[in-house]
């Protein structure tokens, strides 16, 4: 079984409410030994560990606190981003529920490793009930000393997706609407309040302290060539053991869609919830890597009975809904596409609606301001390659006057 | 309402942190009424447009008034293949309201939300800051019962 628990290697076992549970299982020894090196070494270390972003985009984590150490700035800051908000994902609340204290511990190492006193954990409005636990956490590590050189805040969001994507959860921090920014310049450079500012998301942060008390090498022995270590899936939709489950980076879905979670009859998955792929059941064998398909590791299982064109068609409404406004590909595409699909639900669309659902994607993925409209046309794109007979049935029946 | 909790330490900055005023001013009122939002203009120095414009783009700040408990229920696909739209229907037969209506005693408001990440207990529903998860409809009428 590819399980490995590694980012998990604490939940469930130690009491999230009880840092003594946590300094047992050498809670903070790795903040010890990283404060016995220089934080250049820290960097190095965890540029040869090859750790990449595990919060969907999938950037080299050494790689961005080394353009932020050296970025001349004042003040720089460290940033926790969890707002989780793409659909289907939860392993950063099941993360935060049950182990605050690495994340503590993982973003003062962070701290250290690129000069920054303050930081924030921004998190969604809809873990509010996490909040309690959290600030336990913190002021227990506060007691013990662990930070005097390094504070740590929380900002809580306001039911905003977009806050999830760095610049638009930075101009929210700022008390701002949350409105993409134009990039350069980006983070590392000039991030919150103008500042060289670390984001990362709480998964990739999790993996710091085992990192730096075991070693790159001991971290990139596992995975693949251009994902090392493990990931943390969310697992959801028509499966019968729905949950998280940290595997070994390039194990198969088929290992952790059918075999872990217990789904039959499947249809097909999404995965990377919904600016993620679509992929049918006779690919349920792809290794799920970042050269392959990752994403936050969000996995929805639909059976055989679902409605690919209702499934796109609501992905669709959401990301309309949630995108930011600001640029023009995707506020104006994500409504089009949003009101052909709902046609086609309704079993009214012509050969001519594709084609346009075709040239919108291009445009959109070629010139939105963010992932979030780049990535939109994703579930369209994917099922008109997978389950494009849907769509032209869909279309035949309805102008043959048949109800769909 | 809600009480702020201390950990949203208003530092320096924060005291024009516009969203984190908005906020406060919403536990402290349950909403963000018309005169507020100009009154927070003109302390802060802003325009209006601008109060405004923050205050609508998030979709837990509200400018029209709720009820006491704001039903929220998730809308998006892990829950919907867990049969959100019974959640849905059960509300609406308990509480006599369909979504964006708030109860004639003011208790309860009823809308949609999208992903609240308890996709594994799905379907959830939040009313104010807490989490329902594994919900079917005879729970539904515990909960609301629950809602003093």
């Amino acid at each position: 079984m590819p399980e490995k628990r590694i980012v998990l290697r604490n939940c469930d076992v130690i009491d999230p409410r009880s840092i003594t549970t946590y300094l047992d299982r050498d809670g903070f020894k790795a903040l010890e030994k990283a404060h016995s090196m220089a934080p250049e070494q820290i960097i190095e270390e965890i540029k040869a560990s090859a750790l990449r972003g595990r919060g969907g985009a999938g950037f080299p984590c050494g790689l961005k606190w080394e353009l932020t150490k050296k970025s001349p700035g004042d003040e720089k800051y460290v940033i926790c981003n969890a707002d989780e908000g793409e659909v289907g994902t939860f392993k950063d609340r099941y993360i935060l529920e049950r182990d605050p204290f690495t994340l503590i511990e993982g973003m003062t190492i962070a701290g250290y490793a690129i000069g920054a006193k303050k930081s924030f954990i921004y998190l969604r409005a809809e873990y509010y009930y996490l909040l309690d636990l959290l600030v336990n956490a913190l002021s227990q590590a506060r007691e013990k000393g662990f930070l005097e050189r390094f504070d740590i805040d929380i900002r809580l969001g306001a039911g905003a997706y977009i806050c999830g994507e760095e610049s638009a959860l930075m101009e929210s921090i700022e008390g701002k609407r949350g409105d993409v920014r134009y990039r350069p310049p980006f983070p590392p450079t000039k991030g919150l309040w103008g500042e060289p500012t670390v984001i990362n998301n709480v998964e990739t942060l999790m993996n710091i302290p085992q990192i730096i008390l075991n070693g790159a090498h001991w971290f990139s022995q596992t995975g693949t060539e251009q994902s090392k270590g493990t990931k943390v899936f969310s697992v959801s939709g028509d499966v019968k053991r729905p949950g998280v489950y940290e595997l070994v980076l390039g194990s198969r879905l088929k290992e952790l869609v059918e075999d872990l979670a217990l789904a039959e009859k499947v249809k097909m998955v999404q995965i990377g919830g919904a600016t993620g792929r679509i992929i049918p059941y006779d690919m349920i064998d792809t290794p799920l890597s970042f050269e392959t398909i990752l994403g936050a590791g969000a996995i929805t299982v639909f059976e055989e009975s679902r409605d690919v064109i209702d499934v796109v068609y609501r992905t669709m409404e959401f990301l309309a809904e949630e995108s930011c406004g600001k640029c023009s590909p995707c506020r104006e595409g994500t409504e089009v596409m949003v009101e052909i699909l709902e046609k086609l639900t309704r079993g009214e669309g012509s050969e001519r609606d594709i084609t346009l659902l075709e040239q919108l994607s291009e445009a959109m993925m070629l010139s939105s301001l963010c992932g979030l409209g780049q990535a939109a046309p994703n579930p369209v794109m994917d099922s008109l390659q997978y389950f494009r007979g849907d769509y032209e049935n869909r279309i035949r029946e309805s102008q043959s006057g048949v109800a769909a | 309402m809600n009480k702020t909790p201390e950990a949203i330490s208003v530092q320096s900055k924060d005291q024009e942190n516009l969203l984190v005023l908005l906020e406060e001013a919403q536990n402290k009122f349950g909403y963000l009424s018309q005169e507020l939002m100009v009154e927070l203009a003109e302390s802060l120095g802003i325009s209006i447009s601008e109060v405004y414009g923050v205050a609508t783009f998030y979709s837990f700040l509200y400018t029209q008034p709720q009820g006491r408990y704001v039903i929220k229920v998730c809308q998006s696909l892990p829950c919907f293949l867990k049969n959100a739209e019974m959640i849905i229907k059960s509300l609406e037969q308990e509480l006599g309201i369909r979504l964006g209506e708030t109860t004639s005693d003011g208790k309860f408001s009823f809308q949609l939300t999208n992903c609240i990440g308890a996709c594994d207990k799905a379907p959830a529903m939040m009313i104010n800051n807490d989490v329902y998860v594994d919900l079917t409809p005879d729970r539904i009428s515990e909960i609301l019962k629950a809602c003093e």
